[in-house]
């Protein structure tokens, strides 16, 4: 029977990233998958015959840092691709179109607002950069490492001058339709804007509690925030990963769901020595690095039994409710929207903040919202291989759609929602509807028992002010250790958080290489 | 207007601002003083009579006193021993049906919350009773866990009977079985056609027991046991709070929240108390495999002692209420008195102390500082003590089974 240096659980980018820079180090480290399928919530999965799709359609900031250290590009993972134009999208084809500094489809003054924003959007983004890649100190502990990375952060934040710090301070937290009703006048351009700092989360343009900490998180990575889809797809960075870790000696094996971590009583304290599979099967390793969601590793995986009680709570209270579904269409050419020459950007369908906030309202109270919002992009116009030729696939992230419906998701349910998703997609598209072949829609509660994410929610947890930095997913484990001797965590739920980033596996590879 | 009449009978009525125990027509018949306090909301005689009278029936004969305002929960369900088990610092795994055990629960800092005991009442159902009020964090604890939590404080009419004599006297009442029955053991039986659940447990240090039954037939068995008085053979006497407190100091009982704060009410950095630090130390269960606080419990047992609640021995006959101490006279402040009693049974002022400690040890002398009134005027003295190992009062008589008769 084999033992291992590290178990890691799950192989999406965060357990392969993790994987590689361990092995590259000489461990002996084994990833299990539940799934048949690398990727997690950004596998590419074909959903009709010849069509493929991934939840996670694009990349915004991808660790240039781990692409780097990986060489991923040498496996065919190029971030260096044009980023995406941001169009947000109107039914009479007045567009507002973003990319970089560039912007179009608006008035002078907002011209002018938009360049100054965005340059300063951009300077807070890159003060933050480098605590993306760090491990967060712990709360109450003033050792030397830990007191640097305050000291560091509050010395960028003086070298800003004292004008800006005050900015800083004041807008971080901010609900972002505060900081866009200071800042502009197109209600589009608005829209659009703050849709970065929204999306994944249960929090609309009026939210309280940092959605533009979060937008900021999103500017980091060297495009500043802007999408792409990678030359050869989202798959390649899959590809590229795979290659990289196991050429480095990691073993993957897919289709193997773990059903327990196990737990061992040592004299001092608890320690995992291994897992369990659904299968039955054990696996021995001196160290097991779980990236599902905080709730699943500890309440499912861990056991509530080998836990504290305050510590249970404060994971049993994280807030994780997935409020994005999914949609799927495989189309037999290429769309056609209202004024715009090609479908080839990330497009927006919010004409303006209360139409989020009023999408937000419907599914707080546990409905469909009644006119929903959503980002649209058609990654075959980028990749062929996602689609036959001349075919193409759309993908869409709708908000807001709750994961507890109020009279539970059903096959019904579902389809008056796809409904209402298509007919919101034709008011821009007229034709759209006569070229679908097949959809597919992934309420929150399809992603999560598709992708074994708790409440389908992108990020594991909420980011939010309370659920970032030291407190991610929270205190005594926002270091990728936790109670559990052995036992590590570095999933979207650790810091700095989700989306396709990967300094998570970054970091807490660091931190077990110390 | 029949369901408004039949509400009125179940709400609480306005006029009772304390609430009456099922034995309440008793209890108020016997407490000549009138000298009432709150217990848990209910209301409680602090002294029947006369006190020295009181703590003399619980030393030296038979004394009796209404148990119920103690917080009371049944615990059950098939994951209530995973559920006890993670609470406590004890492991209850070990203790078999029809035994109660000594318990302390902790926050995950190892600090305590409160201490009780638990009674395996049979298999797989158990009764904690507490000192505070514990439902929310009992609630909390339980998520995630297939157990069943609900508090019985109201719906158990619970007596102790306590000292030399009262063997004797159950046995009298015609209470069969008692002779079998061990320290900490639990006896299901019946008595005049109802359930008492009985238990060798208590607060006094000496021989003793618990009855527990339904509210409905408490005054029954009140009324079974002070008959045994009626015979003339043994005195029984009802007690209140006040000889309580002067023997479960003699016993080295300590009280959460008067002799330390428990984590809950503790505001300041610094002001809770772990188990080692207020003399628990021995009840806790290293070897489990894991209960809330023991990480910090094992870090805190290798570090050297900071502070211990000490059962300390003052010279002299005045009393030390919430008396300083210091490491000599006039020296520096090394704790305080929490709480103190003149104990008439051992001559002596015994008390329980926050005691600081110096490099893991604790001062080499401690010299009280007491303040006192003579003839309506301020008086102040020293007085040396002395930290006792063992509990001031113990006998043995406590736990022989079966117990001597008289």
């Amino acid at each position: 029977m084999h033992h291992y240096d590290t178990i890691i659980i799950g192989a999406g980018h965060n357990g392969l990233i993790c994987s590689a820079y361990l092995a590259k180090k000489g461990h002996q480290v084994l990833v299990l998958e539940a799934s048949d399928n690398l990727g997690g919530l950004a596998e590419t999965r074909e959903f009709h015959p010849g069509f493929k799709a991934s939840v996670a359609h694009s990349i915004s900031n991808f660790s240039t840092k781990v692409a780097k250290d990986l060489n991923l590009s040498a496996y065919g993972f190029t971030n260096d691709v044009s980023p995406m134009t941001t169009v947000g999208l109107n039914a009479s084809g007045e567009h507002v179109s973003l990319n970089g500094l560039e912007i179009e489809g608006v008035g002078v003054e907002d011209v002018k607002s938009y360049k100054e924003y965005r340059q300063l959007m951009q300077k807070f983004a890159n003060l933050l950069n480098p605590f993306w890649h760090k491990t967060m100190p712990r709360i109450g502990d003033n050792s030397l490492p830990g007191v640097m990375t305050f000291a560091q952060l509050g010395l960028k934040l003086r070298l800003l001058g004292k004008e800006d710090m005050g900015e800083f301070m004041r807008i971080a937290t901010l609900p972002a339709r505060d900081l866009m009703d200071e800042n502009f006048n197109s209600d589009l351009l608005k829209a659009v804007l703050s849709w970065d700092g929204l999306i994944g989360s249960k929090m609309a343009p009026r939210s309280p509690n940092a959605t533009v900490l979060a937008l900021l998180f999103r500017m980091t990575g060297e495009h500043g925030g802007a999408h792409i889809i990678p030359a050869e797809g989202i798959e390649s960075l899959f590809i590229a990963l795979k290659e990289v870790t196991e050429r480095a000696g990691t073993e993957i094996r897919t289709g193997a769901r773990v059903s327990e971590i196990l737990i061992q009583a040592d004299e001092s304290a608890l320690k995992t020595n291994g897992v369990k599979l659904a299968t039955g099967e054990t696996i021995t390793a001196n160290r097991v690095v779980s990236t599902t969601d905080p709730k699943r590793t500890f309440l499912e995986l861990v056991g509530i039994e080998n836990l504290e009680i305050e510590f249970t709570n404060r994971i049993r209270r994280l807030r994780c409710d997935g409020y994005v579904a999914k949609l799927h269409l495989a189309l037999n050419g290429e769309p056609k929207f209202s004024g715009l020459d090609k479908p080839d950007g990330r497009l927006i369908i919010a004409p303006d903040m209360d139409a989020i906030e009023f999408a937000f309202d419907d599914a707080k109270y546990g409905e469909c919202s009644k006119q929903p919002v959503m980002e649209v992009v058609i990654p075959s116009l980028q990749n062929e291989s996602l689609a036959p030729v001349g075919q193409h696939v759309l993908s869409a992230h709708v908000m807001y759609v709750p994961y507890e419906l109020k009279n539970s998701w059903t096959d019904q349910a579902r389809a008056v929602l796809e409904e209402k998703v298509i007919d919101t997609l034709s008011y821009y598209a007229p034709d759209i509807k006569k070229q679908i072949l097949c959809s597919e829609l992934l309420t929150p509660l399809d992603l999560e028992q598709r992708h074994n994410v708790t409440s389908g929610h992108w990020h594991h947890t909420e980011l939010s002010l309370d659920q970032m930095f030291m407190m991610r997913p929270t205190y005594e484990v926002a270091q990728y250790t936790t109670p559990i001797l052995g036992l590590y965590v570095c999933g979207a739920g650790s810091h700095p958080g989700g989306g396709l980033m990967g300094a998570p596996g970054h970091n807490a590879a660091h931190e077990m290489l110390k | 207007m029949q369901s408004v009449e039949q509400e009125k009978t179940t709400l609480h009525d306005p006029d009772e601002v304390l609430k009456h125990s099922p034995f309440h027509e008793q209890v108020e018949k016997h407490c000549r003083l009138r000298n009432w306090m709150s217990w848990n909301g209910y209301l409680t005689a602090r002294v029947y009579d006369t006190l020295a009278s009181e703590y003399f029936a619980i030393r030296s004969s038979c004394s009796v006193m209404d148990l119920t305002p103690m917080e009371k929960y049944r615990i059950t369900g098939p994951d209530a021993l995973k559920f006890l088990n993670r609470l406590v610092v004890r492991d209850v795994s070990k203790l078999k049906p029809l035994r109660v055990t000594y318990v302390a629960w902790c926050n995950d800092e190892g600090k305590v919350l409160d201490d009780g005991t638990i009674f395996h009442l049979e298999e797989g159902e158990y009764r904690l009773c507490s000192q505070h009020h514990q439902l929310d964090w009992l609630l909390m604890s339980s998520l995630g866990m297939d157990v069943t939590i609900v508090e019985e404080t109201h719906d158990v009419a619970a007596l102790a009977v306590q000292g030399p004599t009262s063997y004797s006297v159950l046995c009298a009442a015609g209470i069969n079985g008692l002779d079998k029955l061990k320290l900490f053991g639990i006896l299901h039986t019946e008595l005049n056609g109802f359930k008492v659940m009985v238990s060798r447990t208590g607060y006094t240090g000496d021989l003793g027991y618990e009855l527990w039954t339904e509210p409905v037939n408490g005054l029954d068995l009140w009324d079974v046991i002070f008959s045994v008085k009626d015979s003339g053979l043994y005195d029984v006497r009802a007690i209140g709070l006040a000889a309580l407190e002067m023997v479960r100091i003699e016993a080295g009982f300590i009280m959460p929240g008067d002799d330390f704060n428990t984590a809950e009410t503790a505001i300041r950095a610094g002001h809770d108390r772990s188990p080692f630090e207020i003399g628990l130390g021995w009840v806790i269960n290293f070897d489990k495999p894991h209960f809330t606080g023991k990480k910090a419990l094992q870090e805190e047992k290798g570090r050297s002692i900071k502070r211990r609640l000490v059962k300390l021995l003052v010279e002299g006959n005045k009393p030390p209420v919430d008396s300083f101490l210091y490491d000599k006279k006039k020296g520096q402040r090394v704790g305080t008195i929490k709480s103190q009693i003149w104990s008439p049974i051992l001559k002596a002022n015994l008390t329980l102390a926050d005691i600081e400690y110096h490099k893991g040890k604790p001062p080499a002398e401690i010299w009280a500082e007491i303040y006192y009134q003579k003839e309506l005027e301020w008086q102040v003295t020293w007085a040396r003590c002395r930290i006792s190992k063992d509990p001031f009062w113990s006998h043995p008589r406590r736990s022989v089974t079966p117990p001597e008769r008289f």
